[in-house]
């Protein structure tokens, strides 16, 4: 197994990693097939149209190479989309945008795909705006995988997520 | 980031190059000396001595005699060989074997086709330092059970087994014990006869050897099945033209191993876990503290995942391995740290660093130097933290 040139530049220098402070709203999903969970923060702003745009956005992760290299890949597809843009990339586009994962890791690129879209699910929730019923959909499905992976983490989530209140 | 200047093989325990030395001792039997070993005429004979000298060689090692070791293509065909060979043999006497929860994976699958075939399989469950309990063992012990198999020094965390003592209660069961020793043969020392083993695996290329080589002891008077029918080479047990150069270079790499120093190398690899876990904060030694094979070190880290830090750490030039479930082809964290209790996260950030003949003090001490880097980088992309 390889990865490609393109996957260890984002793995070892990964792009926008960390936290956004007062994020506008955070995607957290866990992968069922390996256990790897992703974190994604985004920020949106109008643009000079008045259309809600991925202003900043950051991930955290624990996982492998590939399941970093498209949590970073995923943040500069993202970046500065129109909310619509940023839920039309797909799977396909993360991995081509790589040059490819080995067959075995490209369950990861769903990883990433997952936590946008939860991400931009969670800001319609907290903004009270419409949600497409594809979104809905998806929802549902990364809900049921998550509670299965969060069992798995649970201490140590808990520790995170008491360490961010205190 | 790979430079040519930085590239150090901490993987001992996965494979070893071939010794200089055992080089040029296979040299002459591929091209000159390659007379089939089965020949009446010279060309037969000549590699016919050097096989049976290797034989000798490692009768010598573990106390045996020339004519109970068996020469096979791998330690994973001594396995299967001593698991379905017992099977097909004893079946009369029972069909009920014991292994170990921590076995390698050949020992598992040759077993987990036995159960297909309407053996019965009963595992043994070990403890958090990957240490079997013989009083388990005892109760496990039936009056159809035919075979024990226990893997001497695991592989994975370097837990060593007391197989004595599990010979023991197997000998007083009159059940066949056999031990995988491929990755202990020529560490610790053993005799078949005072250890009372009935069946031992080894292999060549964990120990400065070929690949393609290793061997099976079986105690003589042993009722085994063939797994290979043919020529009936081997003394009819095993069949398949000799591989000469393997068997004589496996010879000399037996001969040069037992002189290497296992206790200068357990002081390098308790340096090194005292270093690690002093200096990277959340880190835990994998299996047993004392009771371990001298090159082997296993250590998780608490946020981050195995096979981002071995892919880190190869950026660097470091060659590791992982149990993390991320580098295995079935996505799954290795079966060894689960038996020993270990939570799927705490599997999924374990990393095997293991030692060899040829590592050095500067060698460890990058390695020291930038593991705690990769662990601080890692976990700073890592949503779990502190």
């Amino acid at each position: 197994m390889a990865y490609s040139q393109k996957v260890l530049e984002h793995f070892r220098k990964p792009h926008n990693y960390g936290k956004i402070k007062d994020p506008s709203a955070v995607g957290k999903v866990g992968n069922v097939v390996c256990g790897d969970v992703m974190w994604l923060y985004i920020k949106v702003a109008k643009n000079k149209k008045g259309q809600e745009i991925i202003k900043d956005i950051k991930f955290e992760t624990f996982g492998c190479t590939a399941a970093i290299a498209t949590s970073s890949m995923i943040t500069d597809l993202a970046k500065g989309k129109t909310l619509d843009e940023a839920l039309a990339i797909n799977k396909k586009e993360i991995v081509d945008s790589l040059g490819g994962l080995p067959p075995i890791k490209l369950h990861c690129s769903v990883l990433a795909n997952d936590a946008l879209a939860e991400a931009i699910y969670d800001y319609y929730k907290k903004t009270k705006q419409e949600i497409p019923a594809d979104l809905e959909k998806k929802h549902q499905r990364i809900t049921t995988e998550k509670d299965v992976v969060e069992e798995k983490y649970k201490d140590w989530t808990e520790m995170e997520e008491g360490h961010n209140n205190s | 980031m790979n430079t040519k200047q930085n590239r150090i093989y901490l993987d001992y325990a996965a494979t070893t190059p071939v010794d200089p030395r055992v080089l040029k001792a296979m040299m002459p039997y591929f091209s000159k000396k390659f007379g089939n070993t089965s020949s009446m005429h010279f060309f037969g004979s000549e590699p016919c001595q050097a096989v049976e000298k290797a034989r000798q060689i490692m009768a010598q090692a573990i106390g045996a005699s020339p004519e109970e070791i068996f020469f096979t293509a791998s330690a994973t065909e001594s396995n299967n060989w001593a698991l379905k060979g017992i099977a097909s043999a004893n079946k009369d006497k029972g069909k009920h074997i014991i292994i170990s929860s921590i076995e390698h994976d050949c020992v598992l699958n040759s077993a987990q086709y036995l159960k297909s075939q309407g053996y019965q399989v009963s595992i043994l469950s070990v403890d958090k330092y990957g240490m079997i309990n013989l009083d388990e063992l005892k109760g496990l012990i039936r009056n159809d059970t035919i075979l024990v198999s226990v893997i001497h020094g695991n592989n994975e965390i370097g837990t060593i087994q007391p197989i004595d003592k599990i010979a023991k209660i197997c000998k007083e069961a009159k059940v066949y014990f056999h031990t995988d020793a491929s990755q202990s043969f020529t560490k610790i020392p053993i005799d078949v006869n005072q250890d009372n083993i009935d069946l031992m695996t080894a292999s060549s290329h964990k120990i400065y050897g070929p690949k393609g080589a290793g061997f099976l002891y079986i105690r003589k008077g042993t009722k085994i099945d063939p797994l290979l029918h043919g020529g009936g080479h081997e003394m009819g047990k095993r069949s398949s033209t000799v591989n000469v150069p393997a068997i004589v270079g496996f010879g000399k790499a037996v001969e040069l191993a037992l002189a290497d120093d296992q206790k200068k190398m357990a002081v390098s690899r308790d340096k090194i876990i005292k270093s690690i876990l002093t200096k990277i904060p959340k880190s835990y030694l994998n299996g047993h503290p004392t009771q371990r094979l001298s090159n082997n070190i296993n250590v998780r880290f608490d946020f981050v995942e195995g096979e981002s830090v071995l892919m880190e750490l190869d950026g660097y030039g470091i060659a590791v391995s992982t149990g993390s479930a991320c580098s295995s082809p079935k996505l799954e964290p290795s079966h060894v740290l689960l038996a020993c209790g270990l939570r799927h996260e705490q599997a999924h950030g374990s990393i095997r660093i293991s030692l060899g003949r040829f590592t050095t003090n500067q060698e460890i001490a990058y390695l020291t130097k930038i593991l705690p880097k990769v662990i601080e980088k890692l976990r700073k992309i890592s949503p779990f933290k502190q």
